[in-house]
């Protein structure tokens, strides 16, 4: 007699299920995702004129306009958005490191007007098939923008978070289709002293053009992206219009502003700091509260804005809270030593 | 050139008032909530700045006593040392309050571990140690070591600059006015130099006694 004990995996003829409740409970869940993305999309749009209802409008070119009119929204929020809540936009957009426009934090937004964004171009070369000059509706177009909200954190060790508007830098890459000696992508910021005066500077310490770099695999990590907006509208001159690189899991220096090239190459590129101050500032720069900068504490940070009476002051998280994703990027590395 | 005694005073008090002006107005742009994001960082910063502000204006006392003769401006010299000592505290109360919020564990880790707040620290311990001197009492219980003891103001004055300088990342511009401000200070000083100044007044009186 054979007896046959029934896997779990197993059916029999009884439990499959009939047609006609198949079909009803596809309805059922189909009407539902209509309903759900209804409400999600009605009620973002709602929420997002809400949310930046006291952030200037912008003069974005009409591609640009068009593309923030169908972007994506909220694709990437925080987990805790009560620990995590949006940093005024007059904040973000007026206390600033981007030291070509000067090293004060309110310098960038006082002087960075004189800036010209349009027209704008990014020269692809390297270890490309697909490179040269595209302008920067044609490397933005192909892909859809999407807001993601990430924390900011400065190597200063003070924080924001900001919902940026951009695309992923893969898909920049893909286009430009990598050969098999690409292995890090060199980033550079527009060299223009006549508009940048902290370029012109006798006592600036940067050899501009300011440069950083990823790893590729870095670089195609879904979180990185090339930002061109930020609370609904477009990047102000200040905050590294017309593009810009964030990669959250970094500490702000490392996303690149004002981007007018973008290079793939088979050497590590020394970044800008590196190049200054090699002991303090390292290529990877991924936030670690373990790994102290000489001149400060990583241990903590300072979630902006504080008032006197309410430094605060919060832990900082290792990778920046994105350890989930970004942490297998660098097994068996000793982040101390590549800081 | 007798200056009367209520004109003196009336200097002394508008001294006072001037170097406490910064103070207000910064306080009075935190209060405004002009100060941005960090107003803690904003007050650190200034106040810092203004701490060589105020050494700049101590040192510039006797070299100016020297041209002019004029006795008002060694009547201000302590309280000008008090007013740096006491930007110097606030500069350092700043950074305990709103930068460490007040975590007095990592505050000594901190001091030991980088090397501006050391130099910075030090040069506070100089101040401290000119301020709690200033008083005739301690004049006169040190005699000619009170003389001595108060050259550390030139030692303080490096250590400042060090100070500034190490905290500057990528622009030496706004440290460069410093410097050079410093060093003209300390040029006045040198003998050869330092004998020019009362002739240089005799000078410019001849001149203008010359009809023209």
């Amino acid at each position: 007699m054979l007896i046959k004990i029934p896997q779990p995996g197993d059916l029999r003829e009884s439990d499959v299920t009939p047609e006609s409740v198949y079909l009803s409970r596809r309805r059922f869940l189909g009407g539902l995702a209509g309903v759900g993305a209804g409400l999600a999309l009605s009620g973002r749009a709602q929420a997002a004129a809400a949310d930046y209802t006291d952030v200037p409008a912008g003069h974005p070119p009409a591609w640009l306009a068009g593309e923030i009119e169908r972007a994506q929204w909220d694709a990437v929020v925080p987990q805790d958005p009560e620990l995590d809540k949006l940093t005024p936009y007059q904040d973000a957009s007026t206390y600033n490191n981007f030291y070509e426009f000067g090293t004060g934090k309110g310098d960038p937004s006082k002087r960075a007007d004189s800036l010209t964004t349009q027209p704008w171009s990014v020269v692809i070369d390297g270890e490309v098939d697909n490179g040269g000059r595209v302008a920067l509706e044609d490397l933005i177009t192909p892909s859809r923008l999407e807001e993601r909200i990430y924390r900011l954190r400065c190597v200063e060790a003070w924080s924001m978070v900001i919902p940026w508007l951009g695309i992923p830098l893969g898909d920049v890459i893909a286009r430009a289709k990598p050969t098999s000696k690409a292995k890090y992508v060199r980033f550079e910021t527009l060299v223009r002293p006549q508009e940048m005066p902290g370029q012109d500077s006798a006592f600036a310490l940067i050899d501009w053009p300011y440069t950083e770099g990823l790893r590729l695999d870095e670089a195609m990590h879904p979180l990185t992206i090339l930002g061109v907006g930020m609370y609904g509208r477009e990047l102000p001159n200040q905050n590294g219009a017309p593009l810009r690189l964030v990669v959250p899991w970094k500490y702000g220096f490392k996303s690149i502003k004002s981007i007018v090239r973008i290079s793939l190459v088979s050497e590590q590129p020394v970044n800008s700091w590196q190049a200054i101050a090699p002991d303090e500032y390292g290529f990877y720069a991924n936030v670690n509260p373990q790994v102290d900068h000489p001149r400060w504490s990583q241990a903590t940070e300072r979630r902006l804005p504080n008032s006197l009476f309410n430094p605060h002051i919060i832990d900082t998280r290792m990778f920046n809270g994105y350890a989930d994703q970004v942490a297998s990027l660098y097994t068996g590395m000793d982040l101390r030593k590549q800081f | 050139m007798a200056t009367p005694r209520s004109t003196l005073t009336l200097w002394r008090v508008a001294v006072f008032c001037i170097a406490l002006a910064p103070l207000l107005y910064w306080s009075y742009q935190v209060a405004l909530n002009a100060a941005g994001p960090e107003p803690g960082r904003y007050l650190l910063l200034n106040i810092g700045q203004g701490t060589l502000w105020m050494l700049f204006a101590t040192l510039s006392l006797t070299p100016l006593g020297k041209l002019t003769r004029w006795k008002g401006f060694a009547l201000i010299r302590r309280q000008m040392g008090l007013w740096t000592l006491a930007y110097a505290v606030a500069h350092l109360l700043c950074y305990a309050l709103f930068i460490l919020g007040l975590d007095l564990s990592r505050l000594g880790s901190e001091i030991v571990r980088r090397p501006y707040i050391i130099v910075g620290m030090l040069a506070l311990l100089g101040l401290v140690a000119m301020g709690v001197t200033s008083n005739r009492a301690s004049m006169r219980r040190l005699g000619k070591r009170w003389k001595t003891l108060h050259k550390l103001v030139y030692l303080v004055l490096a250590l400042g600059l060090l100070h500034f300088f190490w905290v500057v990342r990528a622009d030496l511009g706004e440290w460069s006015l410093y410097a050079a401000i410093g060093a003209g200070l300390m040029l006045l000083r040198l003998p050869p130099v330092a004998r020019q100044l009362p002739r240089l007044r005799q000078q410019v009186k001849r001149e203008r006694r010359q009809p023209g």
